[in-house]
């Protein structure tokens, strides 16, 4: 886990005291070079604020989108990304690899 | 995510214990397994070298995260290098205690915002505790202040323990503590003179390889 993923932590829960909506992103899988390591996080509030990191920039902002999404259906949802995503000249990884992250509501 | 699930988490944080959260990435469902009911769990074979090397990851669809607690640099002696060292800890993730009974050294206007004992480092350490995720750096080159930092070191598993001083230093260190009772092997543990050799000049240098050096014990075990 990196250093800063308890910070995340402490967001996601000062967030929801506020009685903001908040969901969690977590790296749970990468295959070959990935700029964040298996369990590096990002937290996401119903209006897109967010902090922390999935990749270093490459995918963040599709996975922002997608939280939204997800905190309004309370689903979670696995996502995947990398150079073999049909959507990858967007949100692709420049480093060629390829990262599975999952994206949860806290409730 | 359960509320209580983050709850907890951040309560094990707060009280220095490992957890480690276990998804089903297919169906969502969570459980949370401390560190010491790991060899209970479903998952006993992989949680246990997960724990070790910190190390998260999925098998068979569901997703181990490794919650260990935070890093933490106990630096005896709140000296100039201290200062230098302090800023890269801190961005490597380390919660920083600094221990100096010497007053004059150990102020907040030297070291703002830092957890600071003006006490020996015998009777404070006791209250802190050294656990696996303590490193300890000894930087005053006083025996008399040193030395107890080190013996507690010594008795604990810290995953580091460092010395400042000359090879001179050096010996005449591990004599004491030889003549104090601890093996040859157990004095080993310190790493003098500290830091990687990497021809630093001046504190700030000193502090870039003092921390790679406990980062290199830290991912690399020695």
């Amino acid at each position: 886990m990196a250093a800063s993923d308890h910070t995340i932590l402490e967001q996601a829960s000062e967030w929801l005291k506020q009685g903001r909506k908040v969901a969690l992103a977590t790296v749970v899988e990468t295959w070959g070079s990935a700029p964040q390591p298996i369990g590096s996080q990002l937290v996401i509030d119903g209006e897109g604020n967010f902090t922390g990191s999935v990749s270093g920039g490459c995918v963040e902002g599709a996975v922002v989108t997608e939280a939204v999404d997800i905190i309004a259906s309370g689903k979670p949802k696995l996502l995947q990304f990398g150079v073999a995503d049909e959507t990858a000249w967007r949100v692709g990884l420049a480093c060629g690899g390829r990262i599975g992250v999952y994206v949860e509501p806290i409730n | 995510m359960k509320r209580e699930i983050l709850d907890q988490l951040l309560a094990a944080r707060a009280n220095r214990q490992a957890v480690a959260l276990i998804t089903n990435l297919e169906k969502g469902d969570q459980r949370i397994v401390p560190r010491a009911m790991a060899s209970e769990d479903a998952l006993a074979g992989k949680l246990d070298e997960a724990f070790r090397f910190d190390q998260s990851g999925s098998h068979d669809g569901q997703f181990i995260n490794i919650h260990n607690p935070p890093l933490r640099l106990v630096i005896i002696g709140a000296v100039h290098i201290a200062q230098s060292v302090i800023p890269i800890a801190q961005q490597l993730g380390y919660d920083v205690t600094v221990i100096d009974p010497r007053g004059a050294f150990a102020t907040g206007a030297r070291f703002p915002g830092i957890a600071l004992h003006a006490e020996w480092p015998d009777e404070i350490i006791p209250r802190i505790g050294l656990d696996p995720r303590t490193a300890l750096i000894a930087l005053t080159h006083d025996p008399k202040i040193d030395d107890p930092a080190l013996d507690a070191a010594l008795k604990s598993e810290v995953f580091y323990i460092g010395a400042l001083g000359s090879k001179k230093t050096q010996a005449s260190r591990a004599q004491r503590l030889k003549d104090a009772g601890f093996t040859e092997q157990q004095v080993a543990r310190i790493h003098g003179p500290i830091g990687l050799n990497i021809g630093a000049k001046g504190a700030p240098e000193i502090a870039v390889s003092i921390m790679g050096e406990v980062t290199r014990c830290l991912r690399l075990g020695a």
